[in-house]
């Protein structure tokens, strides 16, 4: 890129003005990082460090709210589990089915803008009404789900009682994980903007040397794409982790059956927000913001195993 | 010799590309459709109980098809969309403008303030540039949760709870994620137009709005849309920071049909379809751009 000519009237080291100029530009986000990203994380731990009802007195407490919640908070390790539960069942599966889906949605062939606006379609639903719809759809007794499932089980003679879905502690999970396999749309999107770029070259090269288009999708097109599948992992990483409005939506921010759908940011609110337990709260939010961080590390450190970064572009 | 050969790759052709092509692409199609009725599914489910009568609403088995049963053939409850502009209150519309203002002003937000930072990080050499860009990247993994309570204590001090600002306010000031997608864009646009208009005696800020933002409409409309869609949609931060019903938003509104022992199913899948039909027909149409829009190339931290 060329350097800005220095204009005669300016004044100062040319390095200083184009920081100036650098700055200037980017001021906005200045004010974004500091204010809404570094301060609050920052404050956050001061918070933790307190006992803090959002209101009056602080009194400092050390790690306390840390070992209270370690050690005797039994909600902490319900939301723990429950989440970790989740993202493990959630995440992969996401990953395989919008990847799959994007594949094929990249296939020339009519009719493709309205397939796409299909899977896109769940993602434009506002999650309340969304969560509303699931919540009758799954219905143990009168939902549309089990008679599918009970009258296709009578179709070859087979009498059985579907699950409770999200009236049951084992299925609550399971049906939620269902609910975000129907939200892939986001990832389909980032999906086929990645696909666009893989060279049509090296495709066309690989199928005059006679690969079929399975092994030309393994071995070409997806190793291409895994900068976007590692960046699409660890942000789903990262909203499984926070996953809130639907299982608070259909539980009423209850999180039952069985507090099996109470998770982790749920907790967070309930102690921050209701019981205004804001020290609590924020040693709780530093917690998953610790555990976050750690394992979007640990993804890093796996990336330069298996994400190709071929773009010549990034060399300068 | 020679005949035989064309012969057996005529038929080899004809064999194996086309009609294998064929078979697949018919089995695609069929794929594409069946995965796709699933994911209609809900949305059917929707629209049918927002014209079922109440007592409709828990039959064995359930009415996929609204008039399916002919006791209920004359009965299908159309009165559920005015009905269900009126049945709470504030009416309805109020939170659907509210909820419009704050997703229009957010978006407005996201427009000014991401394409001048991106262009700051994309066009422009500074000391310190790429170590502040990887600190941006960075926040992108940053988990919201982990803000909410201190940026809550902050909106509080400043007398917004209660107010549309918590919710509009901070997206004037940038997002990672725009960030980086609207630096990717403006990256794969020729430094020769820039350099050019320099020649020329233009200034950053004249090239920034004058070449280079006439170039990169795609990503902007992805943006917008992102953000407004995103806007539209949110649930966490006016559950927070709305506490009285005049303001709230679409999300908070349609818990408004739920009651404590009673749920008035037919009106809020009314509502629910009347505010997810205009954003469906903006995606489709919006969406060849929406896909152009999103350059990933160089996708690393």
């Amino acid at each position: 890129m060329a350097a800005v000519t220095p204009a005669p009237h300016r004044r100062g080291p040319l390095w200083l003005r184009q920081l100036g100029l650098g700055l200037a530009f980017v001021s906005p986000w200045l004010v974004g990082l500091l204010a809404f990203r570094a301060y609050p994380i920052a404050a956050s731990f001061w918070y933790s460090l307190h006992e803090f009802r959002g209101l009056g007195q602080m009194r400092f407490v050390g790690l306390e709210n840390y070992w209270w919640m370690l050690t005797k908070d039994l909600d902490f390790w319900t939301g723990v589990s429950n989440t970790l539960v989740y993202t493990l069942m959630a995440v992969p599966t996401g990953i395989i089915a919008a990847l799959t889906v994007a594949i094929a949605l990249n296939v020339r062939l009519r009719g493709q803008p309205i397939y796409r606006t299909i899977y896109f379609l769940p993602v434009l639903v506002p999650d309340v009404a969304l969560s509303i719809v699931w919540l009758q759809m799954f219905n143990p007794q009168y939902g549309l789900v089990n008679t599918i499932i009970e009258g296709l089980a009578k179709l070859v003679g087979l009498d059985i009682v579907g699950p409770g879905w999200l009236a049951s502690e084992v299925w609550a999970k399971p049906t939620l994980v269902l609910m975000h396999l129907w939200l892939i749309g986001h990832p389909i999107v980032i999906y086929l903007a990645a696909l666009q770029d893989v060279p049509q070259e090296l495709l066309d090269a690989a199928a005059v040397d006679g690969a079929n288009w399975l092994r030309r999708t393994l071995h070409i097109t997806i190793p291409m794409i895994t900068p976007a599948i590692f960046f699409q992992l660890i942000t789903s990483l990262i909203g499984a982790m926070q996953i809130f409005s639907q299982p608070w939506v259909i539980t009423g921010g209850t999180g039952q059956p069985a507090q099996s759908l109470l998770f982790y940011s749920m907790v967070l609110y309930r102690k921050g927000f209701q019981e205004f337990n804001m020290g609590l709260g924020t040693a709780m939010a530093w917690m998953l913001f610790i555990a976050i961080s750690l394992f979007t590390y640990l993804l890093f450190k796996s990336s330069a195993r298996w994400v190709y970064y071929g773009g010549a572009e990034e060399r300068r | 010799m020679q005949v035989g050969t064309l012969r057996q790759t005529l038929a080899a052709r004809w064999l194996s590309r086309p009609v294998v092509e064929q078979i697949g692409r018919l089995g695609l199609h069929v794929l594409l459709l069946g995965l796709g009725i699933t994911f209609l599914l809900p949305f059917w489910w929707m629209v049918a109980t927002s014209l079922k009568p109440n007592y409709a609403m828990f039959r064995i088995p359930p009415l996929l098809v609204p008039f399916q049963d002919p006791s209920t053939w004359d009965r299908l409850v159309w009165e559920n969309y005015p009905n269900s502009f009126t049945f709470t209150k504030p009416p309805f519309t109020i939170f659907i403008r509210n909820t419009l203002i704050i997703a229009t002003l957010s978006t407005i937000g996201a427009l000014l303030s991401n394409p001048l930072v991106a262009y700051g990080f994309a066009r422009l050499r500074w000391p310190g540039r790429d170590l502040l860009f990887a600190v941006t990247l960075s926040t992108i993994f940053l988990p919201f949760i982990a803000t909410l309570i201190p940026l809550f204590l902050v909106f509080r001090t400043l007398g917004w709870v209660g107010t549309w600002w918590p919710l509009i306010v901070p997206h004037f000031f940038g997002a990672p994620f725009y960030i980086f997608l609207l630096r990717q864009f403006f990256l794969t646009i020729p430094t020769e137009l820039s350099d050019a208009a320099r020649i020329d005696g233009a200034g950053e800020f004249q090239i920034f709005t004058q070449i280079i933002l006439p170039l990169a409409k795609p990503a902007l409309a992805t943006v917008a849309l992102f953000e407004f869609m995103a806007a539209y949609r949110d649930f966490l931060g006016p559950l927070l920071y709305l506490n009285k019903e005049e303001v709230y938003t679409i999300s908070l509104g349609l818990q408004k049909f739920r009651m404590e022992y009673d749920t008035e199913w037919g009106l809020m899948m009314a509502m629910s379809v009347i505010v997810t039909v205009p954003i469906i027909l903006l995606f489709f149409f919006a969406q060849r751009t929406f896909i152009q829009g999103i350059t990933l190339t160089g996708l690393k931290g």
